[in-house]
């Protein structure tokens, strides 16, 4: 019985071996472009004085919802200025938003793909299962193989672990889409790519826009782990308080990804509940599919905050 | 082959469901739908009909019994497993989607049931989308938009959102949409049966008249007969994915195919299908007003009534005589009926429904005269025919022994008067009244019979 062993270990190794020794070369422009992009958003954030950025997060906050939300983030990022986290945090914002941006740009289509076709989505579903609940620091040693140590692969663990909500919650909006009015489109001789874009893609917004808010809550969770790759930022602090036992940095350090977070969630949730109804404030039937996601979102910086 | 039907629907089939050639077959071969059960779902079998350009056809059925997957086949939402749909000359089963989808655009535009309007455009944009899809420019659709809106009584309405309207307003966006698109065939998916009855019965009553404004042929869908019925130029009964039963309203309601057609029928309300051009009787009381009092007075003397119809020439209808009248004109040796015609009998239409002619039967005790729009008479419904009418009696099986208004002068009082006041000129009448006389009083004979036949057709036949 002993002897016995599946040897699905050596395969995940001799897989990795295989993919690092053939596509080593694609890897490393995927690292280049993920670096640069990094680094310039970085840049943005990190160069101006720090009371220029609190104005301007500020204003996108009273944008999408209001004053008290932008008295908050004022707030809120003072308190991390306050506790001198602000450069730690706004590496930490620029690797959530472009680990964000990439996987909400790779998990809207494929949720498009798994609406429109059953077969890709019976193929799609096991695939996000296995990416959601895999430990997340277990994607980081093929990633630190392939992408080396840094923040690349704090970026592509990220994108892997929190693209899934993406994929689902845009396959879940669009199936959703009233049939009739589908059908509506499909007999006045509408195009299948036309039907998307003017009734799919708008009346599945609503649940777009909670898979784009649940995708950034999963990064930001995700940030603490990319730090033990020398992903820096908040991460990188939560790892060396842990390291040190540095009670004091350890808390500091973990405010700072709540208050990031709370700010992201209610930003993000007031832009996919503003989005839809577009005109005049007029209270469409489809609007009310996002609310049960609601208390789901509020959670989540709460399940971050543990982390 | 100029003038094509607008569809033509051979031998269609669709089943839902594995095996699909093999449950054709055995449609074809006559199986039922829970024979194919265990495969999946027959939700039409062999319908085979054409719809008429022009005409409103209506699908009726219950729910389940295959017409909302009919109606989706007749623009190719749905492909047939067996059989063809031919669209204005075009057989669109198996054709291309691009090509399928030029088809919609130009031939078949449709209305949905919970009106599928887009949530997050304007009312004016909504009834333009058609033609967005068809590639007209902004400003002509908007200006098109706009014209049918007013037309289904939405102008002012352009700039809400669909959510803004009640249910009736909405359906009227939804039936803007089809207008717009100026397509030649409009489906029409139980498009009325998520509104309230009384909104209900208002657009009826509007796409009746918008057909007639504008020509289009409706393929309707409807569970409910008495919309079947008021709408429907024909309409195809629908059981367990067959047609069981195709035909107007009216053959359906008077002759159903089986005893299911028979039941649903059964509940509907007659009165509202049925006209008085389809139960009036051939009037048998008529005189034409230049036959004069002694002819009017003899042909009800035969016919035992106190009334006859007086028509003037082209059996236009002039009015009534009751026997009193006439006996007196009679009596005073009158020879023109004129004085004594009133027209205060009521008058009913050819096509109008029997709900409308009961008003004018509880007001009148005469029967009531059907005629046609020049004012001729082409019948009468007397009440009892009104009853037999709602109540299916047949008439044709069932003796009425009394249809006229019973005569209240008793026979030989006119049949004296008559033979009292005989002149020389109408000597031959007189005479066969007199041997009308000896026929009531001593049961005649044959011959005589012939004579008083004979004598009454001529009386009547001369003048005009």
């Amino acid at each position: 019985m002993s002897d016995f062993r599946l040897p699905l270990g050596d395969w995940a190794d001799a897989f990795i071996q295989f993919v690092t020794d053939v596509f080593g070369g694609f890897f490393s422009v995927v690292r280049a472009i993920f670096a640069g992009f990094y680094e310039l958003v970085d840049l943005l954030l990190q160069t101006p004085p720090f009371w220029a950025v609190i104005i301007v997060l500020a204003a996108i906050a009273w944008l999408a919802k209001g004053w008290k939300l932008a008295v908050g983030t004022t707030v809120g990022l003072l308190v991390i200025v306050g506790v001198d986290q602000w450069q730690n945090a706004m590496s930490t914002l620029a690797l959530v938003l472009v680990a964000s941006l990439i996987a909400v740009v790779i998990s809207v289509p494929l949720g498009v793909l798994a609406a429109r076709s059953d077969v890709a989505s019976k193929v799609i579903r096991p695939v996000l299962d296995f990416m959601q609940t895999m430990p997340a620091m277990v994607y980081l040693i093929p990633a630190l193989i392939l992408f080396r140590v840094g923040v690349v692969p704090g970026i592509v663990a990220t994108i892997i672990f929190a693209m899934a909500p993406g994929v689902r919650l845009t396959e879940l909006g669009i199936r959703g889409v009233d049939k009739e009015v589908v059908e509506a489109g499909q007999a006045f001789g509408s195009s299948p790519w036309r039907i998307l874009r003017q009734i799919q893609l708008p009346l599945a917004m609503p649940s777009i826009m909670a898979g784009v808010n649940q995708v950034i809550m999963l990064s930001l969770s995700m940030v603490v782990i990319a730090g033990m790759v020398g992903a820096g930022g908040l991460g990188g602090q939560v790892v060396q308080s842990l390291t040190r036992i540095d009670v004091g940095l350890g808390f500091e350090a973990g405010l700072s990804v709540v208050i990031l977070a709370i700010i992201l969630d209610r930003v993000t949730g007031a832009l996919g509940t503003k989005r839809a109804p577009r005109r005049r404030g007029v209270q469409s039937p489809t609007t009310d599919a996002a609310e049960p996601l609601g208390p789901e979102a509020e959670r989540l910086p709460a399940a971050s905050a543990n982390a | 082959m100029t003038e094509t039907s607008a569809i033509e629907v051979r031998r269609l089939t669709k089943f839902f469901g594995r095996k699909p050639r093999e449950a054709l077959e055995r449609l074809r071969g006559g199986a039922t739908r829970s024979e194919l059960a265990p495969l999946g779902t027959a939700a039409v079998i062999d319908a085979d009909f054409d719809v008429q350009r022009g005409e409103i056809f209506v699908v009726m059925g219950l729910s389940g019994s295959g017409k909302s997957t009919l109606i989706r086949t007749l623009n190719g939402l749905l492909e047939p497993t067996g059989g063809s749909v031919t669209v204005m000359g075009e057989t669109i089963t198996g054709m291309s989607p691009k090509r399928l989808r030029e088809v919609r655009r130009k031939h078949v535009s449709m209305v949905f049931q919970h009106f599928a309007l887009l949530p997050h455009r304007t009312v004016r944009e909504n009834a333009a989308y058609g033609l967005e899809i068809q590639g007209v420019p902004a400003a002509e659709r908007r200006a098109r938009a706009e014209h049918i809106l007013e037309r289904v009584g939405l102008g002012g309405w352009g700039d809400k959102m669909p959510a803004e309207l009640s249910g009736g307003m909405q359906q009227r966006v939804g039936l803007a949409r089809a207008l717009a698109s100026d397509t030649d065939i409009l489906l029409m998916d139980e498009a009325f049966s998520a509104l309230d009855p009384l909104i209900r019965k208002e657009m009826q009553e509007q796409l009746v008249e918008l057909q007639q404004e504008l020509g289009k042929t409706i393929v309707f869908i409807t569970h409910d007969l008495n919309e079947a019925m008021f709408l429907g130029d024909r309409i195809a009964v629908m059981r367990d994915g067959r047609i069981v039963q195709l035909g107007t309203a009216e053959e359906i309601l008077t002759d159903p195919a089986d005893d299911y057609v028979a039941q649903f029928v059964q509940d509907v309300d007659r009165s509202r299908v049925l006209t008085a051009g389809n139960v009036m009787e051939a009037p048998r009381a008529v005189v034409t007003a230049s036959a004069g009092p002694r002819a009017a007075l003899r042909s009800m003397r035969d016919l035992q009534t106190s009334m006859v119809f007086v028509v003037g020439s082209g059996r236009r209808l002039l009015g009534v005589v009751h026997d009193r009248d006439v006996l007196r004109l009679v009596q005073r040796g009158e020879r023109s009926l004129e004085s004594v015609i009133s027209d205060d009998h009521p008058v009913v239409g050819a096509d109008e429904h029997l709900s409308e002619l009961f008003e004018s039967a509880v007001e009148s005790q005469l029967p009531l005269a059907v005629v046609d729009e020049q004012g001729r008479l082409l019948g009468a419904v007397p009440r009892v025919t009104l009853l037999a009418a709602l109540g299916n009696v047949s008439s044709n099986t069932a003796e009425h022994t009394v249809i006229e208004m019973p005569a209240t002068i008793p026979v030989d009082v006119i049949t004296a008067t008559l033979h009292r006041t005989a002149r020389p000129e109408t000597a031959v009448a007189d005479a066969a009244d007199a041997t009308a006389v000896a026929v009531a009083a001593a049961e005649a004979a044959d011959i005589r019979a012939e004579v008083l036949m004979r004598a009454d057709a001529a009386g009547e036949r001369s003048p005009a």
